[in-house]
């Protein structure tokens, strides 16, 4: 279904593209497993459950990769922002054939929002230097706002693309097409941009051995805050744009009623009577 | 600039300024989109509870900014630039500023749409403040926004404020009520003709290929998980679903399996419903699922677990393997005809 991702037609020499990832709590943790300290307003990792790059962000390293090889060159440099465990998510990028890796580690970036994160991501990129492309995961599914690919873009003064199924690159201009709620759009823009990728793209590869022993070689540069030029009250908790009053898991009021039988058939029988009378079907 | 009797008369025993709320409007296929009737009735509710007046931005004609002004605003501004039509949102910036300018609106809101989602964001950088999108609960303290949404896949609430003037939010479809037209509400239209450059073009949009009920639209919705373990199974679901005159749904781990196809995904990253009915076969209910089916009137829960948490938030749920279970409900259902 997404088979058609990258279209080649008119290649750049060289194609530089930055990807942004992020290593968030695993998305499929049970619901049981999730806790939250209310006083901290931080969510407690879960006990045996290791933090995971962020399910869409695959995706766009994967673009990145391939728009690298239809261009016939380039370089794929990776940032995220996060913990020093964050590295891993940088490595899984390298693995899958990014070639450079940068950690932005500071513990300034404590508790900071998507909006701190943004002009952090943009601080960085602009120390990156050469792009023609930034491509980030759709969203994070940790805070699922959505909102850090444009933030970039409006940051750069760029054009961003979102929510992209498929993406070309033709000279300098840039084809893209977005996944909308009912339909599909294909949209043209000029490079330099931002583009956040869905996970319509289609599957990520899968990094092989002999590449996960490649990335273990390669090194991560580690940029501070102040390496990027950001400073003291752009940082933490307390300068958040949209501060976080309240974290908790919402209570669920359980009424159920589980219907009884002694086979699956005869469950089955009072659960279409009990739907019958409640005018369900 | 004032609208009407809101513009000046702010009530004079509140110790703030009552702050100013602006809806942007969109528009499917020439009609104002169902959502922003949602947004506006959220808009009106809190103008009620300390808000300020309502006033609206669309793209479109007179005629539609009066249908505002009916659904809830007190003025309206129709932006009648033909270069905002394709719903952009380069073009639309400038616009909107426009109108926050021209209102004095504190707040923003928008439809969390593939339109609101990419606008939304876009427009709070440029303002330099922050948006919280797909938010559930809004209300006004000290005379500021104060928004409630999903994190964690649902798994989590987060309540926030803004540190900025300006605080701009989407909000989840169908969640909050939209106020019955009222033709008799009157309210200032202004018209302005302001669009800015698209540095993004549109070249084509088409409309995904529907068999069928719409899900969004389906009064049944009958979905299915990864739990189902295998993707033939979904065959079962829509033998159901057909017979109940609904559509088939599926989870984003069954989807990001390849078992079906991404359009008919219900979740936060999906689709939004919230049908009469909703079947949840071999779903946990763990994960971002919740986010997108939790408004369902009815939920029926098919599960092997008894401590899934669909089967905790179901009305009926049958604890047992659904190979047995759903074709023999839908022979019983056949029976009842």
């Amino acid at each position: 279904m997404a088979a058609r991702a990258v279209l080649r037609r008119r290649p750049l020499d060289r194609v530089n593209i930055i990807v942004c990832v992020k290593q968030i709590p695993d998305p499929e943790t049970p619901s049981s497993s999730f806790k939250v300290d209310e006083a901290a307003k931080k969510v407690i990792p879960a006990q045996g459950i290791a933090p995971v790059v962020n399910p869409f962000d695959p995706q766009a390293t994967e673009a990145a990769l391939r728009l690298k090889d239809a261009a016939g060159g380039g370089k794929v440099t990776v940032i995220s922002l996060g913990a020093e465990s964050a590295r891993d998510s940088i490595k899984h990028a390298l693995a899958m054939g990014a070639d450079d890796g940068v950690l932005l580690n500071d513990p300034g970036f404590e508790g900071i929002d998507n909006f701190q994160t943004a002009v952090a991501l943009a601080k960085a990129i602009q120390k990156v230097g050469e792009f023609d492309l930034i491509l980030m995961g759709r969203q994070a599914a940790d805070w699922d706002m959505g909102v850090v690919p444009t933030g970039v873009a409006q940051i750069l003064g760029i054009p961003a693309v979102t929510i992209a199924k498929a993406i070309e690159v033709n000279g300098s201009m840039l084809k893209v097409e977005r996944v909308l709620d009912d339909g599909f759009q294909t949209v043209e823009t000029t490079l330099p941009a931002v583009v956040s990728v869905s996970n319509e793209f289609g599957e990520p590869r899968y990094p092989q051995l002999r590449q996960i022993m490649l990335a273990a070689k390669k090194t991560v540069q580690v940029w501070s805050a102040s390496d990027i030029g950001l400073a003291a009250d752009e940082l933490g908790a307390a300068n958040r744009w949209l501060p976080l009053e309240a974290l908790y898991v919402p209570k669920v009021e359980s009424n159920v009623e589980i219907i009884e039988g002694d086979t699956p058939e005869e469950k089955a029988h009072n659960l279409a009577l009990k739907l019958r009378a409640a005018k369900l079907v | 600039m004032g609208f009407g009797a809101f513009g000046g008369s702010k009530l004079a025993c509140t110790e703030y300024e009552m702050p100013g709320i602006l809806v942007i409007a969109e528009t499917t296929d020439g009609a104002i989109s169902p959502i922003s009737f949602e947004v506006l009735g959220a808009a009106h509710k809190l103008s009620g509870e300390g808000g300020g007046s309502v006033s609206a931005f669309i793209a479109g004609s007179q005629a539609q900014a009066n249908e505002l002004i009916a659904h809830g605003a007190d003025a309206a501004f129709a932006d009648t630039n033909a270069a905002l039509a394709s719903h952009t949102t380069d073009t639309f910036l400038p616009a909107v500023e426009a109108a926050i300018q021209q209102s004095g609106a504190d707040i923003v809101l928008l439809g969390q749409t593939s339109f609101g989602r990419d606008l939304g964001p876009a427009l709070a950088f440029k303002l330099g403040t922050a948006i919280a999108v797909d938010c559930v609960e809004l209300k006004i303290e000290g005379g500021r926004l104060h928004a409630t949404r999903s994190a964690y896949g649902g798994n989590a609430r987060a309540e926030v404020t803004w540190k900025g003037a300006v605080q701009v939010a989407t909000v989840k479809a169908k969640t909050f009520d939209p106020l019955a037209a009222d033709p008799g509400r009157s309210g200032t239209v202004t018209a302005i003709d302001t669009a800015g450059e698209a540095r993004v073009k549109v070249l084509s949009t088409e409309k995904a290929s529907s068999e069928g009920v719409k899900i969004e639209d389906a009064p049944v919705v009958v979905s299915g998980g990864r739990g189902l373990g295998d993707p033939s199974a979904f065959k079962m679901l829509e033998e159901l679903a057909h017979l109940l005159k609904g559509a088939t749904g599926a989870s984003r781990a069954a989807c990001d399996l390849g078992w079906y196809p991404p359009s008919q995904q219900v979740g936060l990253t999906g689709k939004t419903v919230s049908p009469g009915l909703y079947i949840a076969v071999a779903i946990s209910g763990a994960s971002q699922h919740m986010a997108g089916m939790s408004g369902s009137k009815n939920i029926v829960a098919i599960n092997k677990d008894a401590d899934a948490n669909m089967v905790k938030v179901s009305r009926f749920a049958i604890v047992d393997d659904y190979k047995k279970v759903v074709p023999a409900l839908i022979e019983e259902i056949k029976k009842l005809g």
